[in-house]
């Protein structure tokens, strides 16, 4: 039953050389040694120093990293909250509204979301620096978080919450001591993907952010505007690592806790 | 001892209450004022006059007196509106984006299924390593990637220079800067969000469905055909919804691999906000966009609960 026939083998080789190939070509050119970038003129890892001595990309990556460390933290407790709310009080007036403001941010155009931002933040008269960006980002990224928590919470046995609360604990101690800790993995998760959408967004930021809060990727669009350089391969290949890594990594350790939880749950049927 | 449960409950529920109202509260007025109030505004500057001038509209709301208020109202204008349905440009922008959007989502489809099929019918233990190589590149940076393919489609890039040396061409094929980019671009960056539902969709499926079925004699085109496909659809629809909508309003992509031909809603919007600096009409082209959208994203929500 599970021997693949030739044509899922010849899907699955086409469909994932297409996805990472790309991704391939820029890595192995961003160590070419020469200028030209579809030349391969040796091995060379010029250009990555050459990035270490880019102030502007260094100011640019530090406001990033800041403004993604912000927003998926904020955006996490947020979207925590929505997810709770969602899954646990089946009626409370305005819901319908409420979940729309959950969903529609998932699919709305970016463009949409960074003018309407921009124009709130002119009415009301805030200065556009790198807090609208972490706003802005905090807003459309805690919609992420919260769809990711609720999937899990959904699976949560809420008799365990009950019985703390029977037994006479108070309701938000009950849900950090009982609940946080099994929906915690989808917490993570929500406040990686949170970061990593941060990290990616060119538009929004584009419309939100002021003078002297210019990110990673607005820079990288307007050098990629002007054409294909090296050191943009240097750099790319450095975020896709760093993102890689960090996928990976979080990957293998859920998974080890998974096998883990399997095991000791075995063990206990087991005994019992 | 009874008593003693029940008060004890009681307490919990009344603070339950306050925590209750915490949890909605909190996100719920969020919410209200950086997604709902923003698009109240985008109404309203969309009805404004623009103006030379910090910022670059006319104000016309106050919220000073009620008869302040109606004269305000009085003084909105459909200016704007009037402009973008009197330029056949803007009417071309939305259809080609809608063009664009539909054809890049059949193209994800054609290599989407096939590979979700794949995934879904590999070896239990490859199935995960699998699905993270789909989630994969949906976390590395979606700039770089559309990036990635300049270097490709370039008449300098890879591809030509790989065509030029298997002899199948002899002159450099033109496709950056042209509309079949684009198509590349958006069915590269959205493929995952089409393969992740079907796969989700095909492996949950009881594939003792198909055993009895060539069990009876049937052919496995003619199985998947009468059986695997029909039980898929629905997720094969949720795929579509989630390259589709979000390809109409797509900036990135029609303005690194399109280059100037390639007209795109999205991208009209931003060379009217920032080259033009007109906001009225950039805001008129957003509500048009979002009535567009409208549709498809309640479809999209309706499917979306029942499948919940």
């Amino acid at each position: 039953m599970n021997r693949l026939s030739p044509f899922n083998i010849v899907s699955l080789v086409v469909g994932f050389a297409f996805l990472y190939l790309p991704i391939v070509l820029l890595v192995v050119y961003s160590f070419n040694a020469s200028r030209l970038v579809t030349v391969w003129g040796g091995f060379s890892t010029q250009w990555y120093g050459a990035l270490w001595n880019n102030q502007m990309f260094l100011d640019a990556a530090w406001v990033t990293l800041r403004v993604a460390f912000v927003s998926a933290s904020a955006a996490t407790v947020l979207g925590t909250l929505a997810a709770l709310a969602l899954v646990r009080y089946a009626n409370f007036r305005g819901k319908l509204l409420f979940s729309g403001m959950i969903y529609a941010p998932l699919v709305m155009p970016e463009v949409i979301t960074g003018l309407s931002l921009l124009l709130l933040f002119v009415a009301v008269g805030i200065d556009r620096s790198f807090w609208t960006i972490a706003l802005a980002h905090i807003t459309f990224s805690m919609c992420f978080v919260a769809v990711v928590v609720q999937s899990r919470l959904l699976s949560f046995d809420r008799s365990l919450e009950e019985a703390a609360q029977d037994l006479g604990c108070p309701p938000f101690k009950a849900f950090l001591l009982v609940t946080l800790p099994v929906i915690w993995p989808a917490v993570a998760a929500g406040w990686m993907l949170a970061f990593t959408l941060s990290l990616d967004d060119l538009v929004i930021a584009s419309f939100t952010s002021g003078p002297g809060a210019t990110t990673l990727p607005m820079r990288i669009y307007s050098q990629v505007r002007l054409g294909v350089t090296p050191e943009i391969n240097a750099i790319s290949t450095i975020l896709i690592g760093v993102v890689a890594t960090g996928v990976i990594a979080a990957t293998l350790v859920t998974k080890r806790r998974e096998v883990r939880r399997l095991r000791d749950e075995r063990l206990a049927a087991e005994a019992g | 001892m009874a008593q003693k449960a029940r008060a004890k409950r009681a307490r919990a529920s009344g603070e339950g209450g306050a925590f209750r109202a915490l949890v909605i509260a909190v996100p719920y007025l969020w919410l209200l004022a950086l997604f709902l109030v923003p698009f109240a505004i985008v109404l309203k500057i969309s009805f404004s006059v623009a103006a030379i001038a910090q910022p670059p509209y006319t104000p016309v709301f106050t919220f000073e007196s009620l008869s302040g208020f109606l004269a305000n109202v009085r003084e909105l204008t459909l200016e704007s509106y009037l402009w973008v349905a009197g330029d056949a440009l803007y009417f071309d922008a939305y259809l080609s984006s809608l063009r664009i959007a539909a054809i890049s989502t059949v193209f994800a489809l054609l290599i989407g299924y096939p590979l979700a099929y794949a995934m879904a019918r590999a070896p239990q233990g490859w199935r995960p390593v699998l699905l993270m190589l789909i989630i994969l590149p949906f976390w590395t940076s979606f700039l770089i990637r559309v990036y990635a393919w300049i270097g490709i489609l370039r008449s300098e890039g890879y591809l030509n220079q790989f065509l030029l040396w298997t002899g199948l061409i002899s002159q450099p094929l033109a496709i950056l800067n042209t509309e079949t980019a684009v198509y590349i671009g958006i069915v590269y960056s959205y493929l995952p969000f089409m393969v992740l539902p079907i796969y989700a969709g095909l492996e949950r499926m009881d594939y003792r469905l198909i055993e009895a079925a060539s069990d009876l004699g049937c052919p496995p085109l003619r199985a998947f055909w009468s059986i695997t496909l029909p039980i898929s659809i629905p997720a094969v629809i949720a795929g579509c919804f989630l390259v589709f909508i979000p390809a109409v309003g797509e900036f990135v992509i029609p303005d690194l691999l399109g280059g100037s031909q390639t007209l795109m809603v999205g991208k009209v919007l931003w060379d009217e906000f920032f080259a033009n600096r007109d906001w009225p009409i950039a805001s008129a082209v957003a509500i048009i966009l979002l009535l567009v959208l409208v549709l498809p994203m309640v479809a999209f929500q309706r499917y979306r609960e029942r499948a919940l």
